[in-house]
């Protein structure tokens, strides 16, 4: 078997991502390779060669191959295809949306997101925003699957010695062009593989409050997440949003500050090692998951929760 | 143009899912269903580009057995035109729904396909990107803004650092996400209006496609529960147990 892992990248760096997409690929077991498609990818390619378990990097740089246009990208993945027992890539934006284009080119039913490896026809994901488990069995030639980051503890960045060649990059389909990005700046660990994630809900009341959570986020090394409500009223971006629909986080400590606990945010962390709950309305749902659960009003309880670290 | 909206019934997204207690799914017999949030926001983009002068026609399709009748009635009741059922006895899975509307597309010639960019009960990702591909058609996926000018869409994407914009030629598929828009209620003299609506019913053999599911789904189970945590007094107490007892911080 061989197994061809898409890298995500944003043609300076590898997504970290990558890594635990690997380390499902080393549970299915086989030659692993990296596709790193992207024109200016040289160190990515290089980054791809020294990750743990790895014997391939191809790389396809063309222009027509940056940000990740699935219109472009996925007709090269097809293309090599026919070399691998399986296709898989992170469950990140990018996977998502480029694997399901190639899973239909190729005519193949893809399985998304999977948390666990039963063997290498067989796999776990979650439904229902995670309050049921499905095990899942394909008999495709080509396993199409994308993987949820959380769920691999991520394989060694070092240790690699990869060969690096090129492929074919295919062209411009001229259906899709880059125009910009708006993307966040944060001197914080990313929020998907942070080991502590402080969130905010609607309890926050205000943009500006979420500096509370940030000064307590500074102290202990944190990412700031925050529920679907703050994200909907405009108190932060998009991309903070923790849940079904945002991100999945499974850190060490996950502090949820003034959430109510909607099905669809604990589908993004609970499988948090740690929960803590501040909230000052006891009922809140989050406490059903919380292992430690303070009611209380989060305006005192976080300035001082930072005071004590 | 005209605009197609694929609609899928589902849990409702307020109830509680139980698993079956012999494992092959969740339970389904009795329970409220409802449109996909994701597509009745996808509705609701499709009406204000009409209202706009952007749309002449938006047209609703929904898969499935007769009760996703009741679906296609619900985003005609929100303001759409007309509606196609595709009758299908089963579950079907996202490769074989992106070639029952490729299908529907063939009939129906839309300048544009909204969708939800993921149904909340299989929670795949698949459809509307699929759909794409079989057409050949450019693909605007998790969609939060969109601006339509002649053969061009410019759409906002959200994306995991943030958003990303791309201008996409058209026909496309495009994929909604939450924040696009909210979607309206309907009204009761459009609810009554809406039965009068022309509904269309075309089976899965007409559309000619084999739709034998590809995946066996072996269990379905309930994930793992949390044990039961504590509430503490005060954040002094919060520190300790984070510092001494779970060793996080």
């Amino acid at each position: 078997m061989s197994i061809l892992v898409l890298a995500d990248h944003d043609n300076g760096q590898l997504a970290g991502a990558t890594l635990n997409t690997v380390a499902a690929a080393t549970q299915i077991g086989g030659d692993i390779h990296v596709l790193v498609a992207g024109d200016s990818s040289g160190n990515v390619a290089k980054a791809a060669a020294a990750v743990a378990g790895v014997s391939k990097v191809l790389v396809a740089a063309d222009a027509s191959m940056n940000h990740g246009i699935a219109e472009n990208v996925a007709p090269v993945i097809q293309g090599l295809a026919s070399g691998y027992s399986h296709l898989l890539a992170p469950a990140t934006t990018t996977g998502k949306n480029i694997m399901p284009r190639v899973a239909a080119l190729l005519d193949v039913m893809q399985i998304s997101d999977i948390i666990s490896v039963v063997d290498a026809n067989t796999f776990q994901r979650p439904i229902y925003a995670g309050n049921a488990i499905a095990t899942v069995k394909t008999d495709e030639a080509v396993k199409i699957i994308t993987v949820r980051s959380t769920a691999f503890e991520a394989v060694a960045a070092e240790g690699g010695n990869a060969a690096i060649e090129d492929v074919a990059s295919g062209n411009d389909s001229g259906l899709s062009s880059y125009v910009k990005s708006e993307l966040s700046s944060s001197e914080r660990p990313e929020l998907t593989s942070a080991p502590i994630v402080i969130s905010g809900g609607r309890g926050m009341q205000d943009g500006s409050n979420f500096a509370m959570l940030e000064k307590v986020a500074d102290k202990l090394g944190a990412a700031v997440g925050a529920s679907r409500a703050a994200v909907d009223a405009g108190f932060v971006p998009n991309d903070y949003q923790v849940g079904q629909t945002g991100k999945v986080v499974a850190p060490d400590l996950y502090v949820a500050v003034g959430i109510s606990g909607a099905i669809q945010h604990l589908a993004g962390m609970k499988d948090s090692k740690v929960i803590v709950a501040i909230n000052k309305d006891d009922e809140a749902p989050i406490f059903q998951v919380a292992d430690f659960g303070l009611v209380a009003d989060l305006f005192e309880a976080v300035p001082e929760f930072e005071k004590a670290l | 143009m005209k605009v197609l909206v694929p609609v899928k019934r589902v849990i409702d997204y307020n109830v509680k899912v139980r698993v079956k207690a012999d494992n092959s799914g969740v339970e389904l017999a009795n329970v409220k269903m409802a449109m996909n949030p994701f597509d009745e926001i996808a509705v609701e983009q499709a009406l204000r580009l009409k209202e706009a002068g952007g749309a002449d026609e938006v047209v609703v399709v929904s898969i499935g057995p007769s009760q996703n009748q009741e679906t296609i009635r619900t985003a005609l009741a929100m303001g759409a035109d007309r509606g196609i059922h595709v009758e299908a006895s089963h579950d079907i899975e996202p490769l074989a729904v992106a070639k029952l509307l490729k299908g529907v597309v063939a009939r129906e010639e839309p300048g544009i396909v909204f969708v939800g960019k993921q149904a909340i009960d299989d929670d795949c990702n698949q459809t509307g990107q699929m759909l794409a591909a079989l057409l050949g058609w450019a693909q605007g996926t998790f969609v939060s803004g969109i601006e339509i000018s002649g053969d061009k869409a410019t759409v906002i994407r959200e994306v995991d650092g943030g958003l990303e914009h791309l201008q996409i030629s058209l026909p496309a598929v495009v994929t909604v996400d939450l924040r696009l828009n909210e979607p309206r209620y309907a009204s009761l003299p459009n609810i009554m209006k809406a039965k009068k609506k022309p509904l269309d019913s075309i089976s899965v053999e007409e559309l000619g496609i084999d739709v034998t599911p590809r995946l066996t789904i072996v269990s379905v189970e309930e994930p793992a529960a949390r044990a039961a945590g504590i509430k503490v007094a005060d954040v002094s107490e919060l520190v300790d147990k984070l510092k001494n007892e779970a060793k996080v911080i």
